[in-house]
């Protein structure tokens, strides 16, 4: 690697040790599939880390067509978290990926407590993964996350249950902006043993057609993400690295390098790519490259040093 | 930059047809990508160097024809398309592909060709790079007049006919004459391949599995990541039991043996007509 990417490398601390990225471009889940999908548009360990699509207990077929629709500045998905099941991704996906040389950080989600707690302790022996990502905001499954992730407690619950069996894996817990104050939720999660949040999940939203008098998703409303979303997100970011002592993980519109160190400026320890990855598909790649080149013109030493720099 | 993106200019932009009356139709030539190989079917994702993040997505279009340039046809259906018929000669724009499954080719049997509308377009490259066209028919329902599409790139190569539907007992001489001609195909163990909208692929898929026709079909969908992602494009995979089928499953991806729906960008966009669930 040469020296310029070299001064890319971040830590996240955590209660079981270090999470070591090469840089701070991960890729968000529900973009990037299981990472394989991406590997005709560069190569995955080049990249910080890759979150997975998430992952249930049992393989889900998804909600019905039409899932998506593209809106001004962002786009809307109602995809029902659509996943193949842990088993399949232990057996045919993991296995596939250079784990040695790309933190892999599985998305999880569940309908229950004792779900989640399976589903963690499945996971924390899987061998090469970097992490958990507890998806307690997913607002298209009306029987599901969005009622953890709207109430600090039951927020709380969930972070435990995932905890009590993660083992050294660190426990990320991914927070929706569909609540009146994200600080509390954040504080919530990491009082009951987050390790780090990652900020946000898509807002609900809904797009119709004005002749058809039709929504355009089949589940009427969708989650939007994409660039529309990035103030909302960079607010929420600043909020929660304010309000907790753990590290922050940025996700919503980031498209640039600008998005990435904006984020960074703002608290966060290291981005995810979402949306951006559809407007060409060796964006995450790419993006790598131009945080160093960006570093240079602003002449900023490291990441640590200017982390949280934003002056209020 | 990865081997399949490729940053390529716009040689022109030809409107077809009056544009004024049906609203356009338009043949994009690009500058010929770096593609060791591709095989009709198959489709690009575009997205013009000029778009800003308004528009987030690429837009995927069916590949026409490879010559000395890329050529790719397309209608104004949405916002997306209307800002490619802005494309001017020298504009660059980003293609990614070629993307997907294309169709069977099979040298010396007799295949039938079926295009609704804008699904004429994967078969001009299909007839173009066919090794024995003389083996190749088509039958294309339209509903804009004929010189909207590249129907003249078929008139000397293949025995083609087209049917203008102005009404409903047009639509219905079309399907009766489709229904038709699959059934004595199918009787010769010959192909059908069938691309168009989905009502129209619809109704040849049931008459390909009433008459247990070899026949493929080409998908169109909505698109946001075209690398079997986001899961945006998906459709259902038929269950061996419900479709009756009669060839060995080696043909089908993998990924459709596990019974989720099945992304088009990369299970597709062509698939065999007993492979898949096209109910709502």
């Amino acid at each position: 690697m040469d020296k310029k990417l070299e001064r890319l490398r971040i830590n996240l601390p955590h209660a079981g040790g270090n999470l070591q990225l090469k840089n701070p471009v991960l890729t968000a889940s529900g973009t990037f599939g299981y990472g394989l999908e991406y590997t005709p548009y560069g190569n995955l360990t080049e990249l910080g880390g890759i979150v997975t699509k998430g992952l249930s207990l049992k393989p889900r077929p998804g909600n019905p067509m039409p899932r998506i629709a593209e809106t001004s500045c962002g786009m809307l998905n109602a995809i029902g978290l659509q996943n193949c099941g842990v088993e399949e991704f232990l057996k045919n996906c993991l296995p596939k990926l250079p784990v040695l040389d790309l933190p892999v950080i599985a998305n999880i989600y569940a309908h229950s407590l004792d779900d989640f707690a399976e589903l963690s302790g499945i996971l924390a022996d899987a061998p090469g993964l970097a992490g958990l990502e507890v998806n307690i905001s997913c607002p298209n499954v009306s029987c599901g996350g969005v009622l953890f992730g709207q109430n600090p407690r039951e927020a709380a619950r969930v972070t435990e249950a995932v905890k009590k069996k993660a083992k050294k894996l660190p426990v990320i817990v991914k927070l929706s902006p569909n609540v009146t104050d994200i600080t509390e939720i954040a504080k919530a999660c990491a009082e009951a043993g987050a390790d780090m949040l990652s900020c946000i999940n898509t807002l609900t939203g809904m797009a119709v057609d004005l002749v058809k008098r039709r929504p355009l998703l089949a589940n009427i409303t969708g989650g939007l993400s994409g660039p529309a979303i990035k103030p909302v997100a960079l607010r929420c970011v600043w909020q929660v690295a304010r309000a907790v002592n753990i590290p922050v993980i940025g996700i919503g519109g980031i498209s640039s390098a600008e998005d990435a160190l904006e984020f960074i400026m703002a608290g966060a320890y290291a981005v995810q790519i979402g949306t951006a990855n559809f407007r060409r598909p060796d964006r995450a790649f790419t993006l790598v490259r131009e945080i160093a080149d960006l570093m240079d013109k602003l002449d900023i030493e490291n990441l640590e040093s200017f982390r949280g720099s934003l002056q209020v | 930059m990865p081997a399949n993106i490729n940053t390529l200019t716009v040689v022109d932009l030809v409107p077809f047809g009056l544009e004024r009356e049906h609203g356009g139709f338009y043949a994009l030539r690009l500058s010929r990508p770096n593609w060791a190989d591709w095989t009709p079917g198959q489709f690009v994702m575009i997205r013009p160097e000029t778009w800003g993040p308004e528009l987030p997505w690429a837009r995927p279009l069916s590949i026409c024809m490879l010559s000395a340039d890329l050529i790719l046809f397309f209608q104004i259906v949405g916002r997306g398309s209307k800002r490619l018929a802005e494309l001017r000669h020298g504009d660059k724009v980003q293609v990614v592909g070629p993307l997907g499954t294309g169709f069977q080719v099979e040298k010396d049997t007799p295949t039938l060709l079926l295009a609704g509308g804008m699904g004429i377009v994967p078969f001009v490259g299909y007839v173009q790079r066919h090794p024995g066209p003389n083996a190749l028919s088509l039958l294309f329902g339209h509903r804009a007049p004929l010189e909207y599409y590249p129907f003249e790139h078929f008139d000397d190569k293949v025995e083609a006919r087209h049917f203008h539907e102005a009404g409903p007992e047009d639509l219905t001489l079309f399907l009766n004459t489709v229904d038709e001609r699959v059934a004595s195909y199918a009787a010769r163990n010959g192909l059908v391949l069938a691309c168009g909208p989905l009502p129209f692929l619809r109704a040849v898929q049931g008459m390909c599995l009433k008459h247990k026709a070899r026949a493929q079909l080409s998908l169109e969908s909505r698109m946001a990541c075209g690398a079997g992602a986001c899961l945006g494009c998906v459709v259902k995979p038929l269950l061996d039991e419900a479709s009756g089928r009669n060839r060995s499953a080696q043909d089908i991806p993998e990924q459709m043996h596990k019974g989720l729906p099945v992304p088009t960008c990369t299970c597709g966009p062509v698939f065999w007509a007993d492979s898949i669930d096209l109910k709502d």
